[in-house]
This record gives structure tokens, C-alpha cells and sequence, in this order.
């Protein structure tokens, strides 16, 4: 395409050729989102994106500013003004007081140290903490216990009322960069590469105190933990910067599993020796967890990995789905996988299984005709490789949605509702299935009829 | 749009007529009459009357107290366009038909001058002998030096075509009143500039006179004043009256009732709106307060006040101020320019008038689709009521009657006895008795007006004699006030003059034995046989000042009244060259080389003119509106539209003759080549700012895209790109030619919203993902530098939106396209060869297109399950079979009209507070590449 257009000839070294990414053409039947509206607002790289309610969601980066969005229309529903520096940390506090009805709160962080608590219906700040040390990092609500924490250089436990209930002695420097609810409890916290058990434990003097006591550290990775995450009430996992994924108990804090082939080191050379992908801890570093009941998908470096906890094992991996960092991966309800990267597309995969293996994808995009097709042939073929010890699984591209032009931070599923991205080209692109807008377009359409009263002969 | 000029050739044309029989029968309002005399192989267009002049133009003329009725300037200005036409002659005639002219004096009761607010009367007045029918409007400017400081002035439309003048009477004189009022408004302003000089000088006067007087006195100590001493005190009580005179006139023009203007719509001079209130703020003031004066002195320092002498100069030694004079510049230069936008609007063939004006009405009917193809943003001016309630009036009113002349409503009701007023033919009232009865108010004021001033008027009044026989005034508007204007005339005593015959200067004036009719309630001395004789045809410069600055300013009289003879071979001759020239229009009709009827003075029925143009559009057809009737349209629709952005082509000038050649050679030429002759226009400027979408524009977009639709063999999916709502792209180094296929391109474009087209016809910067929601037809820039990569960087990344038309290399990226729809769109043998034809015909379909798009978005059952229970498959399905079936659509022709509807959709659920939120539509399908 971009030979064609700068009009040199064309040789087979095509630039798609040489990156082993696969593509997916401009023919993408299964992909929805057929509709796209830009929302401008930021001013700066948008970073967090997060839901309120069914139609609601809030978005904040490096500019400071929180906007909320209808999902549906789009439409700018407030702008919250308040932090003065980026924004590090957000986290949705709903009220459920039997007594009033529901209340929509929002966390939020900032570099400038303070943290707000914003109200989402009339825009207004409810609450602000600035008596903070360092930055807040991260931002957990545990709301069986309505308390939320704050973990930065220390670990802080607030009430409601955002008074200050406990907190930790200073930690390190660099702080938690990630926090996880365990049972009884419990909190897991990733400081550096240690792993950090705390508990709270309810203060003797009766009203709502609570004392934070750490449990145990545990040591086991060598380097930086970036991704945390909950898989069930039994277990949790995380993943370092060199690439191990480690599953963990979430009673006993015992190690259950490890993976660490993503890297070359070969702690277990008989596993899966084919998934090896460069020396540059770079490329394996585990961005970013998520999982269902069975699986934990890890975008780790370029490529996404899908991990059985039964089995222990990888069972289906796309080792470059992306031309760069997978930075944000979220599961759907229908097998489906979307992740988002810094070369700023979003991929929607699907998880299939081996023996109904459908025919060959058959580019019949622009690609195709111009011979470039190559390019899938052999990512074609390293899968058909993968094949012979390989699980019994695969990831298949079903759709891109390009629309960003620089990195895309993170994605927000809103199911029917579409899907929201953030990115670091100040927009938020909210991508719509267009069979269902034109639908319900028409719907409005009708009902506005009747309300004007001009579906009556006249 | 909804039929073109060009369709009235063709209706002679059997097979055409055949297919027209098969098909229903059209609603009578979408109907054009078919040609009468097509049987005959006439054509339409060979109405050359007997006017001697090539095209409608403006002519202003001024009753000047000093030579009579005299022509000023004519819009455009140009000799060619009156041609033989005696425009002395028929300045004469519309100047006689003043029925306004209630001069100023001293009021019986009153001590004072007092100035009227003249209310301008239009009238409509014929001469078929000369085939010249005009819309006369006239009006008074203030002039201190003038008599009874007023000068009448009037501006007339005339034209060769009688219908166009009774059928476009009250848009005329919409267009026409605001001019004027332009122009009085300047004129106020200047005259208000003109007393206060005056009163600076008076007041200097008297100052002067005031210390001579002292002197006088201290040095005379006799005890009785000599005859010097007497005098001067005169001289000064004389001065005294005078200021104060002066200064009452001032408060007069300043009092002048604005709130006049503020109820009437139509603001002609809008950029000076804020200065103007401000002005009429500081008027307001100025009646009362002396400080606000001193301010307004304030921007006027420059003036040094000069002494008065007692006795002012000759009446004939002093020159009358020009037009220009009158006015202040600001606002006589607006006045031209909106007479220059009248001449433009209203020029042409009547019939492309109504069509456009039936095509503007009907699509103010269809206000849930008319934004996607039409630039609706002149259909959203609100007509100004008062112009239109008589309009609305005149349109139904034509609907019994039919015809004009029928219609009660403008009538020429004149109680002076000596008047007749009958329907057809009112006769011209006779200045004479005005005149006259403006006498004895005169010689009031002796004091004020020296009696020299009367001897001219009397000179004048003799001059202004004409004739109510070949000049059929055919209607005005204001009937009511006409009415009790010329009661009051009527009231003041009929007398003769009694100077009577005094001077020979008027006389002669008298013009055109042929057609003037003395009326014989005229007892004139003035008439003298010889005078008849001696000017025929129309000589008015044997007058020593008939060249005064005035006349010689913008009106240069070509006539030699010597050479009589000649100048009719001269007309005969260009009598033949304007078939020549009106005949092009017809230019695609073959029988164009058919000799044409003797032209020369039969009556119009046999010169196969088309008798009964398309009427004006009727607002009586509600069943068209049915059952969305509520919502098409709320206001009512007023039966005559303003056409004021109407830059008619049909011009009959050399211009087309030139154009549509160049248009077939260049046919086959290359792009470049043809650029030079469709950017040459002779008209100088289109001065269009407020409609992008001018005719003219329309015409450069119909020929570039005929051109691209003949050299690009891709041109159907490139089209379909667009109608589908992919953004195209065109990309290329130079930027004449990117921006030339944009332009040819933009027809073919759906508007997102009321607001401009989504055409961005020149972009340098890389292009990103919003661009293309905002954008649907883009120019891109080719830059061969690391830049450069960026830009084609950011299009291969977004080619699933866009689909790409190289310029440089020829050679299109975009989607299949397999429908029929475009291929009747754009038919690269087809056999338009004019731009602004091949625009209509674009237009036609695409609002054929649009009517589909409705039925199919507005059908409940499409989009909706009928019951709860039923599954989408069976709603999807019945979706898919009406747009086949019911439609007729066929493959990709589906996607344009669903986009279409989602277009509708959006339009008509959007909240009227905020605006669409843009949204980008695609589709996941493969390109292809398309090469020559």
C-alpha cells in the first residue's frame, strides 16, 4: 500500500513482508465495529479509562483534567478540573448505603499528591487528600470493608470519610506499583520485585479502626513485578519485567505455578522449547494480566499468551500478534480477546480450538493482490510449526480496529455498548457495531415520529 | 434541480415525449408546460421582440430640475447592453409615471420648509412599441441646493420580456426597496453633513454681518440709520430666518422614523449596522441635546465655514450635485453593488426564474432530505414578511385567475377626477397639475426660494409632458398609500401656471412625435408644433447642459441624433446578431440552424415565443405533503421565493457562445488545457459571499466533472466511494489539478448536516483519523521529501476508511463497485455538453436517490419488527427485499442508499440544541486498483 502510493516498484521485500505480524486485510466479516466517534477533550496522553454505570465511564491522563462520557452517544458529560499534575491512579467508589440511592464516586491520583474524590452525577469534588508523601501509585477499594487504599511509598488505609485509619511504614522509594484484594483480609502488594502480603485486622478499641500488619514477602521474582492480578478466590497471579509468570495461592501465598519461558532463560528446557522470543527482557516483559476461571492471558512483550491454570501450561500464544508492546488485554465473554499495543491498533482475537481449524485465513485485502499476502503465509507457517507440540488452541485474528495514531493505553469493553480506547494521541475513539446503532437510530427515529404526532393522516 | 431550461428544448422531441406518455402522469407542480409551438420548430428561446437592446438591465434616471428627465447610469454599465435603445426616451416615460412626487414646501399652516418621507412607488409600465417593459421604482433623494430640496430619482428594471416583469413584480420590488432604501439612507446622512455645513456657514454669516453691523453703528451716530445700515440689519434678520430654517430641517432628517426600517426585515447595509445605530443613537440625541452635536462636529473638523453671501448665485449658473454627491459613498457603493446583484439575479430567461423559484419551493417542502445534495442554507433565510404577504397573496390569487392582470390586488386607484383607472391601462398621471399645485406653496416662501428657482421649474414642468398612449402602466403596489397621496394632491388648488411658457428650455424636450400622445387636458403653452418635429428621434443634447458632470459621468450618450438612418441599420444589424446570441442558449437543440421567423414587427404570438411561461409556484397542493405533512414543513411555504443568489447563466450575451465552444473543444483535451478556459469569466466578480454554492460554482463543478467522468474510466467507483460515504482522497503534487477534480468531485458529495459540504479541497499535513469523520472528499498534497512519507505514512495506515485517486499517476484504490445507479450518474458518452446541464442532470438523480432514501428510512416495518415475537432475521430479510425488489437497487447501490438513511436519521433525531455528533461509517471490504 504505502509502496504503491510513494510509487516505487514492487519488490517482493515488502515492508508488511518482513514483519512477522499477522494481518488480517481489509475484509474483516466478523468484526463489529463498523462505526467509530473520535472524543476530543484530552490535551495530553489519555492513560485510564474507567467505568461508572451501565452507560457511564471516565477517562484521565497526563493532563490532569477527568472527562465522563456517555458510551452510548458520546457525548462530554463532565469535565473534572482539580489535579494539577498527571494523573497516576483511578478508581470507580460506588456507595451503596441501603438508605440513599446509589452514588457514584471516583477516585483519582495525581503526581501533584493529593487524591480527590470527584462525585459523578453533579461534577463536583467531594473530598480531597493532599497530605501525602509521596505519589499515590495505585488506588484499591475494598468495598466488603468500605475502606480504599492508597499505596505509594506507603501503604494507607481511608474510610469513606477519608479519614486516615492506618497506614504502613515507608516502604521503598519507588513504592507499590499494584495492589490485589485477597481473601480473609487480605492485600497483595507488588513493591519492586517482592510481593508483599499485608492484612488488616480490625483495632481492638471497637469502632471502625483498622490496623494494617504485614504478613509475609515473598521473593520469588527476579525482577520488577508489573502485572497483578485476581484470578478466583483461591488464586492469583503475577508477572515480572524478565518475563515469569508466577501463580500464586491466594490462602497460603504459596507458589503454585511458574512460567518462565517466555524469556530464554530455560529454567524448564522441556517445555515448549518453540515459544522462544528475543533476549531482550523488553520483549517478555508481562505487561499486563487478565483471566477468566480458566485461562490467564498474559500480554507479554509483542505477543499475548494464554496460560491453563489445569494444565499448568501455555496453551495457545501469538508471539508477535502486534508490531509493538501489548500494553492492555481484556477477555470477552465470547471467547473472544481484544489487546491493544503502542503501534497503536486494537486486535480482536478469538480463541479456537485445533482440530476445527478453519481454512487458512485468506487475505483478499489490497495485500493479496499485490503479492504482499507473503507476509501471512509465513506467519502461517510458524503456526502450522507450533502445530505438532502445541496446544490444542489458537489465536485467531478476527478484526483490527485502527483509528489512533500513536500508542493506544487501554481499552474499556462496554459490551453492546461498543468499546472505548484511550490513547496517547489525546483521543478516545469509541468504537460502535453499526448494524446495532442504525437500528437503534431508527428506533429514536420512530418514537420521535410519534411524539411529533406526524405518523397520523393528516 | 428539479427541471432544468434545457428540458424545455427537448420536449419537441417525439421519442422523449413517447417515454414521457408510458410513464405516470407528474403532479402538475413538478410539471414544466410543454413548448407550444414545438410543432412548428420554433425556438424557444428566439424571443427578440422588437426591443432594441441585447439583455435586461437597470437603468437610473433623475427628473433634473435643470434638463428634465434624464438617464444617469445603466447597470451593467456597458453601451453594448442598451445598444439602440433611447434611453433619454425612456428615462422621459418612467420618470412621468411618478405617482409619489408630493414635493417639499412650506405647508399651508406651517412657518417652516417642511420635509416629507416619501414613500417610493414602484409601477410596472409597458411600451410594447419599443418591446422594452419595465419595473420603474421611484424614489426622492434630499438635495439642499435643489428645489424644494428633494430630487426625484427612479431605478428601473427593464426588459424585453413582459412576463418576466409581472411574474417577478414583487421580488423586484423586494430587491429593488431595499436598494433604495440603501440609498436614502446614505442620502440622509449626507444631507445631514450638507445643513450642518450649511448652518456653519450661516452661523459664520451672521457673525460677520453682526460685527459689520456694530461697526456701522458705532461709527453712524446721525441718529437715524442710513440706507446700508437698513440693509445689513435685513441681510441679518434674513440670515436669522434662515438658520433656523436650517436648523428645523436638521432636526427633521434626523428625526426621520427608524423604527420604519427596524420593522421591515431587510437591512441593506449590515456591515455598518453598529455604526448606523450608533448614528441613529447620536440623531436621537442631537434633536435634543447640543453636546451630541458637538460630538458629531467632532469627526468633521476638517470644515471651515464660509461666508454666505445674501443673493446665492443663478439657479442655472450652479451645478447640481451628482448621484454620487448625494450619497454618501459608503452606502452608494452598496446601492450599486445590490443593483449590480438585482441585474444578476433577475437576467436571463423568465422561465429559468420560475424554475428556479418552483425548484426552491419544492425543495423547502422536502426538509428531511433536501440537505443531503442542496446547499439549504439560503432556504433557511427567513423571507421578510411584509415583502411576502402580498406575494402569497398574488400566488393564490393567481390561481383562480391565473394571470396577473386579473388579480385584485395592485391597483391603481387615483381619485382625481381627471384620472382614469381602469385595470389594464391606468393613465399616466399628469405632472402638470402636481407641478402647478406646487406653486402656490412656493411663492410662500420668496424669502427662502428666490424667484429665479421658479423660472426653471416652470421650464421643467413644461418638459415633463408625456403621453399615457403607448406607456401602459400595468400596476403598483401601493394601492392605499397611492390613494391618499394623491387625495392630498388632489386637495391643493389647480392652478396654471403663471409663468407659463417663460422658457423654451423644457419644450424641446419633448421627444418622439410617434409614440407621445398630447393630452389634451393639458392646456400647455410649451407645445409648440415645431419642438415635435425638431427632436425626433430622441434628441435631448441639443440642450447646452444636457452634459453636465452629471450625465456625463457614467452616461455617455453613443446617439447622434443627425443620423437617423443609420443608426436603424445599426439596429437592424444588431438585431441579428442578438438571434445570434439568444439562440446559443438552445444551443443542443438541432433545429438551431433553421431559419429563424421574420423577427421584425410582428406580434409575439407568431414569433414563436413562448406565451405562457411556467407560473409561479402555487402553494395549493397538500396532498404532496401526506402523512410526514407536519414536519416537512410548519411555516407554510411562500409562493415566491427569494431568487437573490440566482446568478442566472442564461445570460444572452457572446459569453455562452464563446463558452459552450471552448466546452466541446476541450472535451477530449487534457485536464490541464481546459483549466484556462472554464477559470476565464467575463463577469468580473461572482461577489457570492453569502452562498458558496453559487450557480457559477455549480457551472465550474458540472464541466470539470463531465470532463473527469469522460477521462477517467474509473469514475464509477470513484463516485460510489463518495455516495457511499468513504472519504476519497485525492492525491497529488499539484495543486490546480487536485483541487480542480475536488471541485468536479464535490457534486457528488452528501452533506452530513445543514452545514457545507464535507469538501476539504487542499491539505499539506497528515491525515488522521478525524479528518475523515469531518471530511468526505479530500485534496492531499504529494510531497516527495521525508515529510512526504509521513502523509503517505498516515494513508496507508487509514486506507480501510478512504479510498484514493491518484491525479499523478491516474490510478484509483477503492472498492469494488458492480450497481447501475452511478453508471446513469455519470455516463461517460453522454451527450450534455454544458456544465451547468450535466449539474442539473446530476442533481435530478441524486434527488431521485434522495426519495428512495426516505421511503426506505421512513418505512416503520424495515428497520422494526412488526410484533414483539418476531425474529430480526425476518425484519433483515423484508429490509433486503424492499431495497431490491421495491428500489430496485442492485448490489452495491444498496450501501448508498442505506447510508443515505443513516444520513436522514441522524438529521431528523438530532436535538435541535446541539449539533450531529460526527460519525464514521465503514466498512470492512477489500480495494481493488483501478488504472487507465
Amino acid at each position: 500500500m504505502l509502496r504503491w502510493l510513494i510509487g516505487g516498484g514492487r519488490e517482493p521485500q515488502g515492508l508488511a513482508e518482513k514483519s512477522s505480524v499477522q494481518t488480517i486485510g481489509e475484509e474483516q466479516i466478523q468484526n463489529p465495529y463498523t462505526e467509530l466517534l473520535v472524543l476530543k477533550g484530552h490535551q495530553d496522553i489519555v492513560r485510564f479509562l474507567v467505568q461508572i454505570d451501565d452507560f457511564r465511564f471516565a477517562s484521565a491522563g497526563d493532563d490532569g483534567i477527568i472527562f465522563l462520557w456517555n458510551a452510548q452517544t458520546g457525548e462530554k458529560l463532565l469535565e473534572l478540573h482539580g489535579h494539577t499534575h498527571k494523573i497516576t491512579a483511578i478508581a470507580p467508589f460506588s456507595s451503596s448505603d441501603a438508605s440513599e440511592e446509589k452514588k457514584h464516586l471516583i477516585l483519582t491520583a495525581s503526581a501533584d499528591r493529593t487524591v480527590i474524590v470527584w462525585d459523578c452525577t453533579s461534577g463536583r469534588q467531594v473530598q480531597r487528600v493532599s497530605c501525602f508523601h509521596s505519589t499515590v501509585k495505585c488506588l484499591t477499594v475494598l468495598q466488603r470493608l468500605d475502606v480504599w487504599l492508597s499505596g505509594g511509598s506507603d501503604l494507607c488505609v481511608w474510610n469513606r470519610k477519608l479519614d486516615l485509619l492506618c497506614k504502613t511504614s515507608h516502604l521503598t522509594d519507588a513504592g507499590i506499583s499494584a495492589m490485589v484484594e485477597l481473601p480473609k483480609n487480605c492485600v497483595a502488594a507488588a513493591v519492586g520485585k517482592e510481593l508483599i502480603i499485608f492484612r488488616l485486622i480490625a483495632s481492638n478499641d471497637g469502632s471502625e479502626g483498622w490496623n494494617v500488619l504485614e504478613v509475609k514477602r515473598l521473593i520469588d521474582h527476579q525482577d520488577n513485578i508489573l502485572s497483578l492480578v485476581n484470578v478466583n478466590d483461591l488464586t492469583f497471579v503475577t508477572g515480572s519485567h524478565v518475563g515469569e509468570l508466577i501463580v500464586w495461592d491466594a490462602l497460603d501465598w504459596t507458589k503454585q505455578a511458574c512460567e518462565c519461558n517466555f524469556s530464554d532463560s530455560s529454567v524448564h528446557p522441556d517445555v515448549q522449547p518453540e515459544i522462544k522470543l528475543s533476549q531482550s527482557p523488553n520483549e517478555t516483559s508481562v505487561q499486563h494480566l487478565t483471566s477468566d476461571e480458566e485461562c490467564v492471558f498474559a500480554a507479554v512483550g509483542k505477543g499475548i499468551y494464554v496460560y491453563n491454570l489445569q494444565m499448568k501450561r501455555v496453551i495457545a500464544c501469538q508471539r508477535s500478534a502486534h508490531d509493538s508492546s501489548v500494553l492492555h488485554i481484556e477477555k470477552l465473554p465470547n471467547r473472544q480477546l481484544i489487546s491493544c499495543s503502542e503501534d497503536g491498533s486494537v486486535r480482536i482475537w478469538e480463541l479456537r480450538e485445533k482440530q476445527q481449524l478453519p481454512a487458512e485465513p485468506v487475505p483478499t485485502g489490497f495485500f493479496n493482490m499485490w503479492g504482499f499476502g507473503r507476509a501471512n503465509k509465513q506467519a502461517n507457517q510458524a503456526a502450522k510449526k507450533m502445530q505438532e507440540n502445541t496446544p490444542t488452541y489458537f489465536l485467531d485474528l478476527v478484526g483490527d480496529l485502527i483509528g489512533h495514531s500513536s500508542a493506544v493505553q487501554m481499552f474499556l469493553y462496554f459490551g453492546e455498548l461498543g468499546l472505548a480506547t484511550c490513547s496517547a494521541d489525546h483521543l478516545i475513539i469509541l468504537w460502535k457495531e453499526g448494524e446495532r446503532e442504525s437500528k437503534l437510530r431508527s428506533l429514536t427515529l420512530f418514537q420521535k415520529l410519534a411524539q411529533n404526532g406526524d405518523l397520523q393522516l393528516k | 434541480m428539479i427541471s432544468a431550461p434545457d428540458v424545455v428544448a427537448f420536449t419537441r422531441e417525439e421519442e422523449l415525449e413517447d417515454e414521457l406518455c408510458s410513464e405516470p402522469p407528474l403532479p402538475e407542480e413538478y410539471s414544466v408546460p410543454l413548448f407550444p409551438f414545438a410543432s412548428h420548430g420554433a425556438n424557444p428561446w428566439a424571443r427578440v421582440a422588437s426591443s432594441k437592446f441585447t439583455r435586461d438591465f437597470i437603468l437610473i434616471s433623475e427628473f433634473s430640475e435643470q434638463v428634465g428627465p434624464q438617464p444617469l447610469l445603466t447597470i451593467p454599465d456597458d453601451a453594448k447592453v442598451s445598444g439602440t435603445f433611447d434611453l433619454n426616451y425612456f428615462s422621459l416615460r418612467i420618470m412621468s409615471v411618478d405617482y409619489q412626487a408630493s414635493f417639499v414646501g412650506h405647508p399651508p399652516g406651517s412657518a417652516y420648509p417642511k420635509l416629507n418621507f416619501v414613500e417610493d412607488s414602484k409601477v410596472v409600465l409597458g411600451d410594447s412599441k419599443e418591446g422594452a417593459f419595465a419595473y420603474v421604482h421611484h424614489l426622492t433623494l434630499y438635495d439642499l441646493e435643489a428645489r424644494g430640496f428633494v430630487r426625484p430619482f427612479c431605478m428601473a428594471y427593464i426588459s424585453a420580456d413582459e412576463h418576466k416583469i409581472m411574474q417577478q413584480f414583487q421580488e423586484l420590488s423586494a430587491e429593488f426597496s431595499k436598494a433604495s432604501e440603501c440609498l436614502k439612507t446614505g442620502n440622509r446622512k449626507a444631507f445631514a453633513n450638507e445643513l450642518e455645513k450649511k448652518l456653519k456657514d450661516l452661523d459664520y454669516t451672521r457673525t460677520v454681518l453682526h460685527n459689520e453691523t456694530e461697526i456701522q453703528k458705532k461709527a453712524n451716530d446721525k441718529g437715524y440709520y442710513t440706507t446700508q445700515a437698513i440693509e445689513k440689519a435685513n441681510e441679518l434678520a434674513s440670515v436669522e430666518k434662515s438658520i433656523i430654517e436650517h436648523q428645523d430641517l436638521l432636526k427633521q432628517i434626523r428625526s426621520y422614523p427608524y423604527r420604519k426600517l427596524k420593522e421591515s426585515d431587510f437591512h441593506p447595509y449590515e456591515p455598518e449596522c453598529a455604526l448606523d445605530q450608533a448614528n441613529a443613537g447620536c440623531d436621537q440625541d442631537l434633536t435634543t441635546s447640543e453636546p451630541a452635536e458637538t460630538h458629531l462636529y467632532t469627526h468633521v473638523p476638517s470644515y471651515t465655514p464660509k461666508l454666505i453671501k445674501a443673493k446665492s448665485a443663478k439657479c442655472f449658473d450652479k451645478k447640481l450635485k451628482t448621484l454620487e454627491e448625494l450619497c454618501d459613498i459608503y452606502f452608494f457603493t452598496q446601492t450599486l453593488d445590490q443593483l449590480h446583484q438585482i441585474e444578476r439575479t433577475f437576467r436571463g430567461d423568465v422561465c429559468y426564474l420560475l424554475t428556479d423559484q418552483i425548484s426552491r419551493a419544492l425543495l423547502k417542502q422536502q426538509s428531511v432530505t433536501n440537505f443531503l445534495f442542496e446547499d439549504v442554507s439560503f432556504l433557511d433565510e427567513k423571507p421578510p414578511e411584509k415583502q411576502y404577504r402580498g406575494c402569497r397573496g398574488l400566488s393564490q390569487d393567481a390561481v383562480d385567475g391565473r394571470c396577473l392582470e386579473e388579480s385584485p390586488a395592485p391597483k391603481v386607484v387615483i381619485s382625481l377626477g381627471s384620472y382614469k383607472s381602469s385595470v389594464e391601462c391606468v393613465p399616466i398621471k399628469m405632472e402638470q397639475e402636481i407641478e402647478d399645485s406646487q406653486e402656490p406653496k412656493m411663492t410662500e416662501s420668496v424669502t427662502f426660494e428666490h424667484q429665479e428657482n421658479l423660472d426653471y421649474l416652470d421650464a421643467d414642468i413644461k418638459g415633463s409632458i408625456s403621453s399615457g398612449e403607448s406607456i401602459e402602466v400595468l400596476g403598483t403596489e401601493k394601492s392605499a398609500s397611492g390613494l391618499t397621496k394623491s387625495e392630498s394632491q388632489a386637495s391643493l388648488p389647480v392652478s396654471p401656471s403663471p409663468q407659463a411658457g417663460r422658457s423654451k428650455v423644457g419644450s424641446r424636450r419633448t421627444v418622439s412625435e410617434d409614440s407621445i400622445e398630447v393630452l389634451s387636458t393639458c392646456p400647455s403653452e410649451s407645445l409648440i408644433p415645431e419642438d415635435f418635429k425638431a427632436s425626433y428621434p430622441s434628441a435631448i443634447n441639443e440642450e447646452p447642459y444636457a452634459d453636465d458632470e452629471e450625465g456625463g459621468l457614467r452616461f455617455t450618450p453613443k446617439l447622434n441624433p443627425d443620423n437617423a438612418d443609420e443608426q436603424e441599420d445599426i439596429s437592424k444589424q444588431e438585431d441579428l446578431v442578438q438571434v445570434d446570441s439568444t439562440c446559443c442558449i438552445g444551443k443542443e437543440s438541432p433545429n438551431f440552424l433553421e431559419p429563424l421567423p421574420d423577427l421584425g414587427q410582428k406580434p409575439c404570438d407568431e414569433d414563436g415565443v413562448v406565451r405562457i411561461p411556467p407560473q409561479p409556484y402555487r402553494q395549493a397542493e397538500q396532498g404532496l405533503r401526506g402523512s410526514f405533512g407536519g414536519f416537512l414543513s410548519h411555516d407554510g411555504i411562500s409562493g415566491g421565493l427569494l431568487p437573490y443568489e440566482l446568478d442566472s447563466r442564461y445570460l444572452t450575451g457572446s459569453r455562452d457562445v464563446s463558452k459552450s465552444s471552448l466546452d466541446e473543444c476541450s472535451d477530449s483535451t487534457s485536464y490541464i488545457s481546459s483549466a484556462a478556459s472554464t477559470c476565464s469569466d467575463r463577469t468580473p466578480s461572482p461577489a457570492h459571499p453569502a452562498c458558496p454554492a453559487s450557480e457559477r460554482h455549480k457551472k465550474k463543478a458540472g464541466q470539470n466533472a463531465l470532463r473527469f467522468i469522460r477521462q477517467y474510466p474509473f469514475a464509477h467507483p470513484a463516485i460510489y466511494s463518495l455516495l457511499s460515504g468513504r472519504t476519497l482522497i485525492v492525491l497529488g503534487e499539484e495543486e490546480a489539478i487536485v483541487k480542480k477534480l475536488v471541485t468536479a468531485l464535490s457534486i457528488f458529495v452528501p452533506n452530513c448536516g445543514v452545514y457545507a459540504k464535507p469538501v476539504k479541497h487542499w491539505v499539506t499535513s497528515p491525515l488522521h483519523v478525524v479528518d475523515f469523520q469531518k471530511w468526505k472528499l479530500i485534496g492531499l498534497q504529494r510531497v516527495v521529501s521525508p515529510a512526504g512519507v509521513n502523509v503517505l505514512h498516515a494513508l496507508s495506515r487509514y486506507s480501510r476508511y478512504v479510498s484514493i485517486l491518484d491525479a499523478d499517476s491516474k490510478t484509483l484504490r477503492c472498492p469494488l463497485y458492480k450497481g447501475t445507479l452511478v453508471s446513469r450518474l455519470a455516463d461517460h458518452r453522454t451527450q450534455i455538453k454544458r456544465g451547468s446541464t450535466y449539474y442539473m442532470h446530476v442533481q435530478s438523480i441524486l434527488t431521485q436517490l434522495c426519495s428512495k432514501a426516505f421511503l426506505f428510512t421512513f418505512c416503520h416495518h424495515l428497520h422494526l419488527p412488526i410484533s414483539e415475537r418476531e425474529p430480526e432475521e425476518s425484519v433483515v430479510n423484508r429490509r433486503m427485499n424492499f431495497l431490491k425488489l421495491q428500489l430496485g437497487l442492485a448490489n452495491e447501490d444498496i450501501k448508498i442508499v442505506q447510508y443515505l438513511a443513516e444520513l436522514l436519521k441522524l438529521q431528523y433525531i438530532q436535538e435541535p440544541g446541539q449539533g450531529v455528533h460526527p460519525l464514521l461509517r465503514f466498512d470492512y471490504v477489500p480495494s481493488f486498483l483501478y488504472k487507465i
